[in-house]
């Protein structure tokens, strides 16, 4: 199979040859095509951008052909440029919101061009055109995942960035009083959750010098054993710093299931709602709020 | 050989660690703790591991049996400053400390102390009446 597959490859390829020569019809012919296509988003991205891309692109794939004439390994470092210049290009399309086989296009809307051309160029000799073929596929074949694979990329970047950005959004600690503070919780807590609330809670405590905190968990959709987990290695790490920490916001249906589950909170202050879990608050740090009107 | 320094003040003991525990030093410290309580009477014992950067379960460990021991030899004991990193550790480690008083600071360690104190004079006195 392997010697099979071996014979195929011709020793040196007359593509790049071939490409160099006929530059401007390849080029006219793959935009045509291009433009031709389905895929195309004449919505996100404007014609000359794709000329001067395709005009570029294919610049780069003859510099890199010169250097590397046997064109099996696009890894290499002769392919550099080129393949920075191609992960660019689908970086910037997954962010502009292409899909992955609008971007796959680019390079395979080539093959067409190249092998019309490859067949005039070729046109006395079928058996070179059968191998010089197999060489053009298959190099094609590899810029295609390639873009595809750096489509995907992209596309994690932005996962991630948001992934981030919410993390951050999503655990405001909030002073409520001289000593007091309130932490909201909204939304499901996982392991990487829980690190970044118990983190930025005990540098809050450290930095405002706290002794209460309240967690209200009203925003958590649901309790099961490993929030709660999460939850009470989040107490301790602030008791073991000198704050105590309440509970609150445990909604009826969140009662029941913690105590089905057998999660034991007992050590812990747990209110029902954040106007309980300040008044215990504002008893513990000795401060006491009276009406104006008694007052008077 | 390096030791921790004790300090006391009026019925208490303040120990402050500024240098990275090892365990030796640990050992020492404990040995050094029970035998300053003994001899002092101390009330209280505040110690204070705000410079503590690095801990591990054998200095979680000690500092658990620290309390337990001055309890034993009926004194308190406040651990007072520990850096949020090394609060982490600890609970993850499954160390939270369960009969450890804690405080933000020396200061509010202080009254913790003074207060555990108060409260255990009215308990004994009324014992007595």
């Amino acid at each position: 199979m392997n010697q099979q597959a071996k014979s195929l490859i011709p020793d040196k390829t007359r593509i790049p040859e071939m490409i160099a020569k006929r530059e401007s019809d390849l080029l006219a012919d793959w935009i045509r095509e291009q433009l031709a296509a389905v895929t195309l988003r004449s919505d996100l991205m404007r014609e000359s951008e794709l000329r001067e891309q395709s005009r570029e692109f294919l610049n780069l794939m003859i510099r890199a052909a010169s250097q590397q004439p046997s064109l099996n390994d696009i890894g290499a470092p002769a392919w550099q440029e080129a393949r920075e210049f191609l992960s660019g290009i689908s970086r910037s399309r997954a962010h502009q919101g292409f899909t992955p086989s609008e971007t796959a296009t680019f390079i395979f809307s080539l093959k067409q061009p190249l092998f019309s051309l490859m067949r005039q160029e070729l046109e006395g000799d079928p058996r070179r055109l059968a191998d010089e073929m197999w060489v053009a596929t298959a190099l094609l074949d590899k810029l295609g995942l390639f873009t595809t694979e750096a489509y995907q990329k992209g596309r994690e970047e932005v996962i991630r960035r948001q992934q981030q950005e919410l993390l951050e959004l999503s655990t405001p600690v909030v002073v409520l009083w001289e000593g007091i503070l309130a932490l909201p919780l909204i939304g499901t807590l996982d392991s990487a959750r829980t690190q970044v609330v118990m983190e930025s809670l005990l540098q809050k405590i450290v930095e405002t010098g706290a002794s209460i905190a309240i967690i209200d968990i009203t925003g958590v959709p649901t309790v099961d054993t490993l929030v709660a987990q999460h939850l009470l290695k989040t107490v301790s790490a602030a008791r073991l710093m000198g704050a105590d920490c309440i509970i609150s916001g445990i909604r009826p249906q969140i009662a029941q299931t913690i105590v089905h589950l057998g999660v034991n909170l007992t050590d812990v202050i747990t209110k029902s709602s954040l106007a309980d879990a300040f008044a215990v608050a504002l008893r513990r740090a000795k401060k006491v709020i009276t009406s104006a009107e008694n007052q008077g | 050989m390096e030791r921790i320094p004790i300090l006391k003040m009026g019925d208490y003991l303040l120990v402050t660690i500024q240098v990275d525990m090892h365990d030796r030093l640990a050992l020492t410290l404990q040995d050094d703790l029970t035998e300053g309580i003994a001899r002092t009477r101390a009330r209280g014992v505040l110690i204070d591991i705000s410079s503590l950067e690095i801990v591990d379960s054998f200095i979680g460990r000690m500092l658990g049996n620290i309390a337990a021991m001055s309890r034993v030899l009926d004194a308190e004991t406040v651990v007072v400053g520990m850096r949020p990193a090394v609060a982490i550790t600890l609970v993850e480690l499954g160390l939270s400390l369960p009969g450890v008083r804690t405080a933000l600071n020396v200061e509010q360690g202080m009254r913790l102390l003074q207060g555990a104190r108060a409260e255990q004079e009215n308990v004994n006195g009324r014992g007595e009446r």
